[in-house]
């Protein structure tokens, strides 16, 4: 490269890596760089085929049974030895008393938080594969952000953050609402090469933290995060890379 | 009282990025039946280390246990694989024979060997970004290098890659 920025700052600004500052500041020398515009096109077209190819691997039903399988006997084992292994001292009884209590509530609580994150994600990917049935996609169709943020008006009590990234290959197709756990959720419909991304907002209520992360169900990808004030979620059957990239996009 | 409660706070943490584990494992050891038995020995490490894992991102961590596992199994078994860094000579294909040769015009094939042939400090950088699409510090937090040497690797990576496609089509041309 002749240019003056070196070349892993191209990859950088490729990957929205560089801060703020420095990505205004590479945008305008861009502007008059052939050079660094083939370099963007060259990474951009890699990272197009490597998705394209599907080369992600999954874990096999029976590796995934194995493992299982595995914990199940090892949490088995470490218990028994425990008991089996170790003299049990006369302790107090009224400390050890209060420490079971105060074990038990800390183990409820931590127990209740992720299995109500548990369900909520069970209820995320139904409603995905509702939305996939005929005529169950979107309520209102349309490609322009500006017809469906407005359509959200008065059903819900909150806005829900509305774009189109055609341009970086996730049209926007429509809205939609849905009901989790109780309440209203915005559901955006997206697209991906032919296949149909949801992504479900709602404002963060609870008082626990948000369970974020990704994962698969039923053969769905999903990916869940918190920002702002707001709770995402994305279901699909893309890849979790895919999901990762619109994740970037919508931040 | 603790032990199920762990189990189920590990099976509903770590255990949804199985996923991501195989596919690390899998372009790792370039060999899915070594990487599930590496799978396995890392998920029962993570689920041994779990009161160690404090919150945070449950997928870098496990990750970062994955990428530590298939590094012993390597060094154990295929010691010469770590050895070999950029190194314009030491990657080169074998010479495809006609079979080989029909396969290749597949794309999908085509990539596949392109990447496998890369070392494997590249290899790692360019699937957790590419593949799993990880951020530069979820990376450096799994491979446990700097950023700047993610930003750096990443960008021989990918034109390595580049390059290696650009050879084997040019070569189905003929």
């Amino acid at each position: 490269m002749n240019c003056e920025f070196s070349e892993t700052i191209v990859h950088a600004y490729f990957d929205g890596e560089l801060d703020a500052v420095r990505s205004a500041e590479f945008e305008h020398h861009l502007d008059g760089c052939e050079e660094c515009k083939a370099e963007l096109r060259k990474i951009g077209a890699l990272r197009r085929q490597l998705q394209k190819s599907e080369l992600c691997e999954q874990a096999s039903p029976q590796l995934r049974d194995r493992i299982r399988k595995q914990i199940a006997k090892d949490a088995n084992g470490r218990r028994s030895a425990l008991f089996s292994g170790r003299r049990v001292f006369l302790i107090p009884a009224f400390g050890a008393l209060v420490a079971a209590a105060a074990s038990l509530i800390l183990g409820l609580l931590i127990f209740q938080s992720h299995s109500r994150s548990t369900r909520i994600t069970a209820e995320l990917i139904d409603a995905h594969v509702r939305s996939l049935q005929p005529g169950h996609l979107t309520d209102v169709l349309s490609t322009d952000q500006h017809t469906v943020k407005p359509w959200f008006d008065g059903k819900l009590d909150f806005i829900p953050p509305v774009s189109d990234f055609s341009q970086h290959g996730f049209p926007l197709v429509g809205g939609r609402l849905d009901i989790i756990d109780g309440h209203n959720v915005a559901s955006l419909v997206y697209s991906r090469r032919k296949h149909t991304i949801n992504l479900f907002v709602w404002p963060y209520r609870g008082k626990e933290a948000t369970f974020a992360g990704s994962g698969s169900r039923q053969g769905y990808n999903w990916l869940r995060w918190q920002s702002g004030d707001m709770e995402f979620c994305l279901v699909s059957d893309v890849s979790t890379a895919d999901l990762h990239q619109l994740k970037e996009l919508i931040r | 009282m603790r032990e199920p409660q762990d189990r189920i706070r590990f099976e509903q943490l770590v255990l949804p990025h199985l996923n991501s584990a195989a596919n690390l494992a899998r372009w790792l050891l370039r060999n899915r039946a070594d990487a599930e038995d590496v799978v396995q020995e890392a998920m029962l490490r993570a689920y041994r280390f779990f009161d160690r894992f404090h919150g945070g991102d449950a997928r870098a961590w496990l990750l970062q246990i994955v990428r530590n596992t298939c590094y012993t199994w390597l060094e154990k078994n295929r010691p010469a694989e770590l050895m070999t860094e950029f190194n314009e000579e030491v990657h080169q294909q074998p010479s495809a024979n006609p079979e080989t040769l029909a396969t290749q015009s597949d794309d999908r094939e085509r990539l596949m060997r392109a990447l496998e042939s890369l070392p494997a400090r590249a290899r790692e950088v360019l699937v957790l970004r590419e593949l799993e699409g990880c951020s530069y510090k979820e990376i450096a937090e799994i491979a446990a290098i700097p950023i700047g040497t993610v930003m750096s690797t990443l960008a021989r990576a990918r034109n390595r890659l580049q390059r290696t496609l650009t050879a084997t089509t040019a070569e189905e041309a003929f």
